[in-house]
């Protein structure tokens, strides 16, 4: 159907644009522009470095100098902003444009790289390391990996191991730091080794109103629910109470008031309901499910010890 | 005298590279690789001991590069290393691949035959590699 590629029998030129298309970079790239709300920095430096990847891989193909780039990067912001889902992405782009070879994902915190006692920790760095070759290593929190606190933390050993890995084991590896914006600068402070390893550093901003709003439809529509006209202006109120209330987690915190609309909409149904029920109306959340959350009572601090807060990322 | 045990060992060693082509395919079958060593050379010495755990885990051959390489740099001058692939699936689990990946630096001994008369004229013969003569860990020096 489509030409021969007249670029691929003589490499002495390469279309750009073609490369970009057969490489499946496009793909992932749409599918960012399109499932993620919001974050144009991120998804504009995403972009930058697809092209230099592109680039460097073309130069590679014409002979020209070309060294792996370092691809190590940092990814800072405030928790619910999307970087695990941003690391899923990059994972898949590397793995298109050859970067990485197999292109999993693997997620780890302090807890599982950091040992208990004198001699556990290096085995254990070491397995995670060698599960994570051929794919992206995810370090959610990585700054909880120093604690200055302590000089006899293990952490500084893991901490040791890892930049070997990062700067011997380029072209099997790549290594994604996360966490808060003001910790992960404190901690590339007392680790230097790791900022001169780290090529890209990538800042998640917040989320505003209108893209919270956005992306709770986008979840709820995942998720085959839709809300009436009254529930959507109770959820824009929802959100702009929630953001003044601590705890608050951004996309994290609108997904999980989303399950316990859910879950008291089940409840309304279940208790209310005569006779059948249509699809229409198990799939609507209606204003009361919304307005029945407590950050409209003040939240969590009108009603502390009445529940859990758990995990601290949502008030119901 | 050269240990032939194993897959590939009438051929020249392979090298890292090809080493890294055998592990993608034991990996790509599902397969668990574990490193062992020992310097015990004889063929019915099946009590290797193995270097760290078996990877199930891994996904890919650089990992078990890693490994080896860390395993060469401790035993690589005075023992053998192979490599085995594990076939955990149901009715199989059981070593489907197994080759050696690094031998001693002086790989002289060879193995002495030894007669041993029994009742009547019966003699039984039974060979010793003469390297297990020294204890274990100062047999290839």
């Amino acid at each position: 159907m489509t030409s021969a590629e007249p670029a691929a029998a003589a490499e002495t030129a390469i279309d750009l644009r073609a490369e970009y298309e057969s490489s499946g970079a496009k793909e992932v790239l749409e599918e960012l522009e399109r499932d993620l709300i919001g974050l144009e920095p991120v998804k504009k430096r995403i972009r930058e470095t697809a092209a230099l990847l592109l680039v460097e891989r073309a130069r590679g193909r014409l002979g020209l100098a070309h060294q792996t780039p370092t691809l190590h990067m940092s990814f800072t912001g405030n928790p619910g902003t999307g970087k695990t889902t941003v690391a899923m992405k990059m994972a898949d782009l590397l793995h298109r444009l050859g970067y990485v070879r197999k292109g999993h994902l693997v997620t780890v915190t302090r807890d599982d790289l950091v040992g208990q006692y004198i001699g556990h920790t290096a085995p254990k760095t070491k397995e995670i390391l060698k599960k994570a070759m051929g794919g992206v290593l995810f370090i959610d929190e990585a700054y909880y990996l120093y604690r200055p606190e302590n000089e006899r933390d293990y952490g500084q050993e893991a901490i040791e191991i890892l930049l070997q890995v990062m700067e011997n084991q380029r072209d099997d590896l790549v290594v994604i730091l996360a966490g808060y914006a003001d910790r992960m600068e404190r901690f590339f402070e007392s680790n230097p080794g790791f900022r001169s390893r780290i090529a890209h550093h990538i800042d998640f901003p917040d989320y505003s109103d209108d893209e919270l709003f956005r992306i709770a439809g986008h979840i709820l529509a995942e998720q085959n629910y839709g809300l009436t006209p009254a529930a959507e202006a109770a959820l824009k109120d929802y959100i702009r109470e929630r953001r003044k209330q601590p705890h608050f987690a951004n996309a994290r915190s609108i997904r999980n008031a989303l399950d316990r609309a859910r879950l008291r909409q089940a409840n309304r149904l279940f208790e209310s309901a005569e006779g059948p029920l249509d699809a229409a109306a198990l799939s609507a959340i209606d204003e009361a499910d919304i307005r029945a959350s407590r950050v409209f009572r003040g939240g969590l601090a009108a009603d502390r010890g009445g529940e859990g807060t758990g995990d601290g990322s949502g008030a119901s | 005298m050269r240990i032939t045990q194993g897959a590939f060992s009438f051929l020249p060693d392979l090298t890292d590279e090809q080493i890294t082509s055998q592990v993608a395919y034991c990996l790509e079958k599902g397969w668990a690789v574990n490193l062992e060593f020992t310097d015990d050379p004889h063929p019915r010495n099946t009590y290797w001991d193995m270097w760290g755990h078996p990877m199930f885990e891994v996904a890919d051959p650089a990992a078990v590069l890693y490994e080896l390489k860390e395993c060469r740099k401790v035993y690589g001058d005075s023992h053998y290393i192979r490599l085995s692939a594990f076939d955990a699936s149901h009715g199989w689990e059981s070593v489907k691949l197994s080759f050696i990946v690094n031998r001693p630096a002086s790989e002289e001994a060879g193995f002495r035959l030894q007669r041993s008369e029994g009742a009547g004229r019966n003699i039984r013969y039974t060979t010793q590699p003469y390297a297990t003569g020294k204890p274990e860990g100062e047999r290839y020096r």
